[in-house]
């Protein structure tokens, strides 16, 4: 994080949420983290969110971490 | 209610010792528990002794000699407060004898006391002129020639009550209703003999005293020497509605002590569950803002927020207000609007606007202030245990032997529990605090914890795993709980991963910058001291891991068997009235009423039903993302209840823009909040006096609001929402609140068994209140857990990125003061502005110092985020590196400052850790006047036409 005033678009804030999510539970290794970051997403996240977060990971391939992206995947099939 | 005093049985009840004694009271036979004084057993049997120096909240003293009593074998004439009854004892309470001595002392009392009832504020109310009738006292002998006490000058400085001296009996009720109920020790009596005084702080003025205002020795004052200002100002009440307070998550129960439709007073329930008696500066006192001359109480609606305010009929608002909602859906479908419940509404009306919402806007877009404090909370627990709520009553402390708080501050918080709490460690029981500030637990009068870790802000969970590396490296652990209660499987995998020496004391010292030493002895009390109890509040939740230092305390206490008895457990301090409630009714996005998710196809089928319409199976919109879906176009309504998320949501700039872009914002409220700057519709709401219903504490009690003045905007707030919901076509018609609790019932298993009546009866009963448990459940988890066996989660530090650096080397953390309360909308509003009226930002020495900045000067506060100015409070409660503010006044707008990074599952945001630099200023900054300027502008109302 630079000293610079920030504040994230709508959609780095997407990016940045479920990347969150993965590396919160990235400790419980990877298979089930992924599935927890998954359950999590389609838990919580509004189906618009859902929508979204899955263009950016086809739209930005790096943005999301691998946790995050494969849960992404599982969430919406694009 | 018409208006009697509560019974005043002289003493408190006997602790109990499961025996029982029977003796003889002026020629009956009575039985009564072990412990119990004389005068208690008589004033239970209907036999009034008389008394002045005892009442049944504090200790029995002694020192007054008016309730003098016979006792058959023993010599003397025993004070009966003082003395316990005995097996085969028989007692006389009245004689010749008796009556001589009673009236010998009284005749004392009275030869020093101003002879002016006629015209005092205590005349009809005063225990010196009761009790001078009941001794039949006629005539002093003495004179008033001689020196007397009387004439002496009135302590007017408490904002409301008096002190005056001349009137002063020296019964000390008032100095131990401040030791023993209260915990703050701030009276004493000065001086010996004819001399001695009640005195504040030796010799100071009562506002400038440590006396924190609770009202306790107003209370326990039998004359009018301490006397509620506004009894002076309106008289003495004719009648008392039991109600509950609309301030903290404690939920203390009052009497609203009315005079016709003025309330003169509010007087802490002795019956109460939550508070036994007992209240704070803002329940008893800060409820003026009732009646404030800033309340709204007409409608007004505007094309844009440019326009001032136009007054117009609740028909044409509530009109507008549908109209609009439905044209914005469809212009811009269905999931572009929703709305916000508040936490100080009550439960019928939080599930009134849910319904509004899941119902009548067809999403889920609901969410609730419980976003910005507990949602956390929500997640960790129901994850860990199966529900989200804590697991003791408030009782539970005084069977506690441990007690950890952490990120919690009581006395200031949720005084009346902190008051209990106090009771409990003066009595023996051990303090582990863990908070970045030396909070006024850590050493005050007769209570110090024996464990402060004062940990770098951000570093909870490296703590709490710290302390499980202990619990679990020197097998402190609980195997015999866990293997009979949780998952074994999971128990190992958590072990082995805080017992990592990555995760030690020594290792995670240079984060926490606490000693390892004193860590392990935090962790090796909590885990072998007997009962241990945790108490945490938004310090836990309000960060980036907020539902992992949930779960990660959660760990600690399965892991140690403090969970499912007395005593012990994981107890949320809920920050607002009806955190809890709010909660509970489903103002989530993701689920129903009792915690149900919203895809469950069985319990979404159960509201389809009942409520004749198709819900929506996707989860809603939280409130930041509806203000990032506002900014980007797609969210274009919102109803906001009882909220003003300007002040008190974070990143006050990306909540301006979120609002400016929505083409309806309906604000709902006392005041012209700083949300309604932004808003289209005002629609005047009602206080917790002027309507029926039910908040839920922070111990899950259910107690009864009761409506004790009619409300002055003319509806109730569940009529409001009631009226939105008509004019959007749907056909709700409650004419009471207790019908929607028997709607809540009939679709919520928790509260199956909640209805008025009950509550009525009960006075409270706390959920799951059901068939399961007919009269509810102050303790969760005895036997098993919600969720059928406790599961431990592992929970990994991650530490946030919310950074320090060069430009921003310091680490701001918020919270609250004991005057003030949340946004201030209701304090500022009373008297309670004497004791805060600014935000100051606390700075240590060292970081003061080296800004040259002195006590009291003008600083400006920047982050990444914003910038504002306050004036700064130099003081070692903050360590170096980190400082404090409160968030109470819209002048400071501390929530400029703070981040929108939050909390990884809820969005919970991160107020607690902001990076931000302090550097001295001249006043205000250029933001804070365009602010004012702006908010100014906003509030302006359209002066009426004249009528032809």
């Amino acid at each position: 994080m630079s000293d610079e005033n920030e504040v994230m678009s709508t959609e780095d804030r997407l990016i940045y949420m479920a990347n969150q999510i993965a590396r919160n539970v990235a400790a419980l290794g990877e298979a089930e983290a992924v599935a927890m970051t998954a359950d999590h997403i389609r838990a919580f996240w509004d189906p618009a969110m859902k929508q979204r977060i899955a263009l950016l990971a086809a739209a930005r391939p790096g943005a999301l971490s691998p946790i995050a992206a494969a849960a992404v995947g599982r969430v919406v099939a694009l | 209610m018409s208006y009697t005093r509560e019974t005043d049985h002289g003493t408190p009840p006997a602790i109990s010792t499961g025996r029982s004694v029977t003796l003889t009271i002026d020629g009956d036979t009575v039985t009564m528990p072990e412990g119990t004084s004389i005068m208690r057993a008589a004033s239970l049997t209907g036999c009034s002794i008389p008394k002045l120096c005892a009442t049944d909240n504090v200790e029995s003293f002694g020192s007054c000699r008016l309730c003098l009593v016979e006792v058959e074998g023993r010599n003397g004439y025993p004070a009966s407060c003082t003395t316990p009854i005995a097996e085969g004892m028989v007692v006389r309470t009245q004689s010749e004898r008796l009556k001589q001595l009673r009236r010998g002392v009284m005749e004392l009392y009275i030869s020093d006391h101003p002879l002016d009832c006629l015209t005092c504020p205590a005349n009809g109310d005063c225990e010196l002129q009761e009790q001078a009738g009941a001794v039949g006292l006629r005539d002093v002998r003495y004179g008033y020639d001689g020196a007397t006490n009387m004439g002496q000058a009135k302590d007017r400085s408490n904002p409301y009550f008096d002190f005056d001296p001349s009137k002063c009996i020296v019964c000390s009720r008032c100095v131990r209703a401040c030791d023993e109920v209260q915990g703050t020790f701030a009276l004493t009596i000065e001086g010996r003999g004819f001399d001695s005084r009640v005195s504040p702080s030796q010799g100071r003025d009562f506002l400038s005293s440590e006396c924190v205002s609770c009202g306790a020795c107003v209370q326990a004052c039998p004359t009018a020497t301490l006397t509620e200002k506004k009894v002076v100002e309106i008289g003495t009440p004719d009648r008392a509605v039991v109600t509950t307070c609309a301030y903290c998550g404690v939920g203390c129960t009052f009497r609203a002590e009315m005079r016709g439709e003025e309330l003169v007073r509010m007087v802490p329930w002795k019956d109460g569950k939550a508070n036994h008696g007992h209240s704070c500066v803002k329940g008893r006192f800060a409820w003026g803002y009732a009646q404030h001359r800033d309340r709204i109480l007409k409608p007004m609606i505007r094309a844009s927020v440019d326009e001032p305010w136009r007054e117009v009929s609740w028909e044409e608002a509530i009109a507008h207000t549908a109209s609009e909602f439905r044209r914005i859906q469809a212009k811009y479908g269905t999931r572009s609007i929703g709305g916000i419940t508040s936490s100080r509404c009550t439960n019928e009306e939080t599930f009134l606007v849910q319904k509004l919402i899941r119902q009548g806007f067809g999403n889920n877009n609901v969410d609730t202030c419980a976003r910005v404090c507990h949602s956390p909370t929500g997640y960790g627990l129901k994850t860990t245990f199966g529900t989200s709520a804590g697991t003791q009553d408030f009782d539970s402390v005084m069977q506690a032997d441990v007690i950890l708080v952490i990120g919690a501050n009581p006395t200031d918080g949720h005084p009346v529990f902190a008051s209990r709490m106090k009771k409990r460690l003066r009595q023996g029981a051990k303090l582990i605090v863990i908070d970045p500030r030396r909070i006024d637990l850590v050493k005050s009068p007769h209570v110090e914890a024996s464990h402060h870790l004062p940990l770098r802000p951000g570093t909870n969970v490296a703590m709490l795993t710290a302390l499980a590396h202990v619990i679990v490296t020197e097998k402190l652990y609980d195997e015999a709980f866990i293997r009979d209660r949780c998952d074994w499987d999971e128990f190992a995998e958590w072990a082995d991963f805080v017992s990592e020496p990555q995760r030690s004391p020594e290792a995670v010292e240079p984060l926490t910058g606490v000693k390892a030493t004193e860590v392990r002895a935090a962790a090796r009390l909590y885990a072998t001291g007997g009962n241990g109890a945790i108490y945490y509040g938004l310090g836990v939740t309000e960060h980036s891991q907020g539902s992992s230092t949930v779960m990660a305390i959660a760990n600690l206490a399965m892991a140690t068997g403090n969970i499912g008895r007395e005593g012990v457990g994981v107890n949320p301090l809920r920050g607002q009235n009806n955190v809890q409630g709010a909660c509970d009714m489903g103002s989530f996005p993701h689920e129903f009423s009792g915690y149900r998710h919203v895809s469950d196809d069985a319990v979404r089928g159960q509201f389809e039903q009942a409520w004749g319409v198709t819900l929506d199976a996707e989860p809603g919109l939280r409130i930041p993302n509806m203000l990032d879906a506002a900014t980007d176009g797609t969210f274009k309504g919102i109803f906001i209840q009882g909220e003003d998320i300007l002040q008190s949501d974070p990143n006050t700039h990306h909540v301006a823009a979120g609002l400016a872009a929505m083409e309806c914002v309906v604000v709902q409220d006392l005041f012209l909040n700083e949300t309604a700057n932004y808003a289209h519709v005002f629609l005047p709401g009602s206080t917790f006096l002027e309507k029926d219903g039910t908040f839920t504490n922070a111990e899950r009690r259910i107690q009864r609001v009761r409506r004790v003045m009619a409300p002055l905007n003319g509806h109730a707030d569940w009529q409001i929402v009631q009226l939105v919901a008509q004019a959007m076509g749907l056909g709700w018609s409650y004419a009471h609140p207790s019908e929607i609790m028997d709607e809540i019932a009939a679709l919520t298993p928790t509260f199956a068994g909640v209805h008025y009546d009950r509550l009525d009866a009960e006075g409270s009963l706390q959920w799951p209140a059901n068939d399961a448990a007919p009269d509810g459940t102050p303790t969760m988890h005895i036997g098993g857990f919600v969720r059928g066996r406790g599961k431990f989660v592992v929970t990994d530090y991650v530490p946030t990125d919310e950074k320090t650096g060069p430009r921003f080397p310091l680490l701001l953390t918020t919270g609250r003061i004991l005057s003030q309360y949340n946004v201030g909308a209701q304090t500022r509003r009373t008297a309670n502005a004497a004791w805060h009226p600014e935000d100051r930002l606390e700075i240590h020495p060292n970081d003061a110092e080296n800004r040259g900045i002195s006590d009291g000067d003008w600083v400006s506060l920047k982050s990444r985020a914003g910038e504002t100015s306050l004036r700064a409070l130099i003081t070692e409660r903050v360590a170096p590196g980190v400082v404090y503010t409160t968030f109470h006044h819209p002048d400071t707008q501390a929530n400029v400052i703070t981040t929108d990074y939050s909390d990884w599952a809820t969005n919970c945001p991160e107020y607690k850790v902001t990076a931000v630099q302090v550097m001295r200023s001249n006043g205000p900054s250029d933001w804070q006047r365009d602010y004012a300027e702006q908010a100014r502008h906003s509030r302006r109302i359209a002066p009426l036409e004249a009528a032809e």
